[in-house]
């Protein structure tokens, strides 16, 4: 019997897609370690309830069924934005652009899209108002991410810049057109009016959340960028200019035309992401969801690179990731119930983007230094036993 | 003439985190490294140096000497947060922007977490008032006293001053040269014995520590002696890299873009008082996104003559030529 475990780490290396995840993972459990620490220096005898609540506070509080469905029910519902953002800073990484202004196209997706539901709903059947209204933020979003890809194509800005720019920009707009606006704004409540049935989409099953059909859309588009990217000409194109934009315009490829559009498909998912959020329906009949005009920029925007990250920009890795997201900051958001705050979730996504910056990186280290501790061990066993030989019948077994 | 004094006295106090912070950025950038992560630096320093200033408060002491307090606390703190990013970028050759930004996300969490737990609010408030009415003597000057010494921060002299410092170490010290060589082209800075890893740690610390004393004039300048976690530093760190393009990473062309847009905010923050733009009616949200629209029409005109530092986000490697 011939003990022979010849195990090659440096196999795993090729293997993108599971080096990529075992970055993703590395990311996170760095994050959360983070967050534990962070949360021993807050309150010492809690900290261990505390990430055990992140962790699996976003699936149940207690035994009852019905919490269960409603906690996975919120956790998709919250996911929805964050994934539709994730897509499109994902989409654009893969151009090499980093779409850093998800937040504004965000907005401008949630602004277009509230307005078609406010001025629009005696014009059109309700049947399909709330089809218009997720259009209308689409195009929204796809203005807001035009700009800098005309910005980055024609006049050489540098897109961080720009979209950052664009982000402030939008807030401020968003906020006058909608505080000007009567039909639109309770001065009294400092929030917009409720939105007419209409212009919601239709709920998801009996689940007493807003989780709502446009989940099934967030999938579709998901799968929608996956064939774009890897099975038409313009994906190929793409992925081409953001490995080696030189190369690809040496190609022949038109870089410029193809980062303009990369920047509108992916400011159409960010405002998509925008009108998905804001034409929720609610749990309460005659309500809606609102926007409250300050002066703070949409954060969806910026999780959505976290989520895009640690999806290796992947559309449909995206999806995982992004309920990943949204399920401990539901965690975090239940742990407000034993003294720690919500943002603790923010600190834990601030430390996974910044080690998914470098984690592919560190991977590699690891496996290389794991490969060499290997063949160590490997050479001081073959130097202490001697060489086992091997007989005729177990040759002939072999 | 009464305007024209007060848009001045308003101004330089937002001018100077402006043009520290720019500064700070072009040390990074020059060196080699793109520091977007200087907004979250800035709102670091700024926490900071308020704990310190509120801590101390109660002692008793002065406001000037706690400002300057919790300038050297702000600095050093500054400098200790974007070892962050020197470490990402030049140890472990990660992509700056990302590590930029994730830099960026966790500074208003961890602010907003303190502050909640430690004083159930969104913001460090200090209840410091550093501010100067009059200097003594030097006021009766006609118009240069009026401009420069009357109501106004401590922090524009000290803004001045390291203003002096950072262009005597840019451009007149072997140190300055060596740091530009890094940004331009490391493998020539490298070849004769340069060590630009160690440039670049230089490069982003001193960026960290004029982020850092940015961040806290900000607060004593523009926000009245208080961090706040939700708005944050509004902007500014991303702004002075824009400052920091207009200027095209020299010192004083820097320091004259931070005075540009720092008139601007300040018109848009105080239409009511100027009659002749009051009288316009128009919103006032237009003035607040002036600053921002300013930039993009100044990185349209500036970006196609360029002078950024060639190898600026390129992670230096040794063996690649």
């Amino acid at each position: 019997m011939r003990f022979d475990w010849n195990f090659d780490f440096k196999r795993l290396l090729p293997r993108k897609g599971l080096s990529a995840l075992a970055a993703s993972v590395m990311a996170i459990v760095i994050g959360l370690i983070f967050g534990y620490f962070v949360m021993l220096v807050a309150y010492p005898e809690n900290a261990w309830q505390g990430l055990k609540c992140i962790l699996t506070c976003g699936y149940s509080v207690n035994e009852n069924i019905d919490i269960f469905n409603k906690n996975i029910a919120n956790t998709f519902f919250y996911a929805i934005p964050i994934m539709m953002t994730g897509l499109a800073v994902g989409f654009a990484f893969k151009m090499g652009l980093f779409n850093i202004g998800a937040s504004g196209q965000f907005t401008a997706g949630l602004y277009c899209a509230i307005y078609a539901g406010f001025m629009w709903q005696d014009m059109l059947p309700p049947s399909i108002h709330w089809i218009l209204c997720i259009l209308m933020g689409m195009l929204g979003g796809m203005i807001w991410g035009l700009i800098p890809g005309l910005f980055k194509a024609l006049l050489n800005v540098n897109e961080v810049i720009t979209s950052i720019m664009f982000n402030y920009i939008g807030m401020y707009l968003v906020n006058m057109l909608v505080m000007n606006n009567g039909s639109m704004y309770d001065a009294v409540r400092t929030r917009t009016r409720y939105l007419p049935v209409s212009a919601q989409i239709p709920a998801y099953g009996e689940t007493h959340t807003s989780l709502n059909i446009s989940l099934f859309f967030v999938v579709g588009f998901a799968i929608f960028l996956y064939i774009i990217l890897q099975y038409t000409t313009f994906g190929y194109e793409l992925k081409a200019t953001g490995f080696n934009k030189y190369a690809s315009e040496y190609a022949g490829m038109k870089g410029k035309k193809n980062m303009i559009l990369t920047m509108v498909i992916a400011g159409a998912f960010a405002g998509l992401g925008g009108a998905f959020s804001i034409l929720a329906p609610s749990t309460i009949p005659g309500s809606s969801m609102t926007y409250e005009p300050i002066e703070v920029i949409a954060s969806q925007g910026f999780n959505g690179i976290a989520v895009a990250l640690l999806g290796n920009c992947h559309p449909l890795a995206i999806l995982f990731s992004g309920t990943f997201i949204s399920y401990i900051q539901r965690g975090g958001t239940v742990a407000n119930l034993i003294g720690y705050k919500p943002e603790i979730i923010d600190v834990v996504i601030g430390i996974i983007i910044y080690f998914s910056a470098f984690a592919m990186l560190m991977n590699t280290t690891a496996i290389n230094g794991l490969h060499t501790l290997y063949q160590r061990i490997q050479n001081k066993i073959k130097r202490t036993t001697p060489p086992v030989e091997i007989t005729k019948e177990e040759e002939a077994n072999q | 003439m009464r305007t024209f004094y007060f848009l001045i006295q308003g101004t330089l106090p937002v001018a100077v985190p402006l043009m520290l912070v720019a500064l700070g950025g072009m040390f990074s950038e020059t060196s080699g490294v793109i520091n977007i992560g200087l907004e979250g630096i800035m709102l670091f320093g700024s926490f900071v140096g308020c704990l310190v200033m509120y801590f101390l408060n109660d002692v008793g002491a002065d406001p000037q000497m706690l400002l300057l307090m919790g300038m050297l606390i702000a600095a050093v703190a500054g400098a200790v947060f974007s070892m962050l990013l020197a470490f990402a970028a030049v140890n472990m050759k990660a992509d700056q922007t990302i590590v930029g930004t994730a830099m960026n996300m966790l500074v208003p969490a961890i602010v907003l977490l303190y502050c909640k737990i430690k004083f159930n609010s969104d913001s460090v408030t200090t209840h410091v008032e550093p501010y100067i009415t009059e200097v003594p003597y030097v006021s009766k000057i006609p118009v240069i006293g009026d401009l420069f010494f009357k109501d106004t921060y401590i922090t524009i002299y000290i803004g001045a001053l390291l203003l002096a410092i950072m262009t005597i170490v840019f451009y007149k010290t072997r140190f300055g040269l060596r740091l530009r060589a890094c940004g331009e082209h490391p493998h020539a800075a490298d070849s004769v014995g340069i060590h630009v890893s160690r440039m670049r740690y230089a490069g982003v610390g001193i960026s960290g520590v004029l982020g850092g004393i940015g961040g806290l004039f900000y607060s004593v300048g523009v926000a009245d002696s208080n961090c706040n976690g939700h708005s944050g530093v509004a902007g500014f760190g991303f702004l002075a890299l824009a400052v920091m393009i207009f200027g095209q990473w020299k010192p004083l062309r820097i320091a004259w873009a931070s005075l540009f847009f720092a008139f601007l905010r300040k018109v848009a923050y105080s239409i009511p008082l100027i009659p002749f733009l009051d009288a316009l009616n128009i919103n006032q949200a237009f003035y607040k996104m002036l600053p921002y629209i300013a930039t993009m029409v100044v990185l349209a005109f500036t970006s196609k003559k360029s002078r950024a530092p060639k190898a600026e986000g390129i992670p230096f490697d040794k063996g690649k030529r």
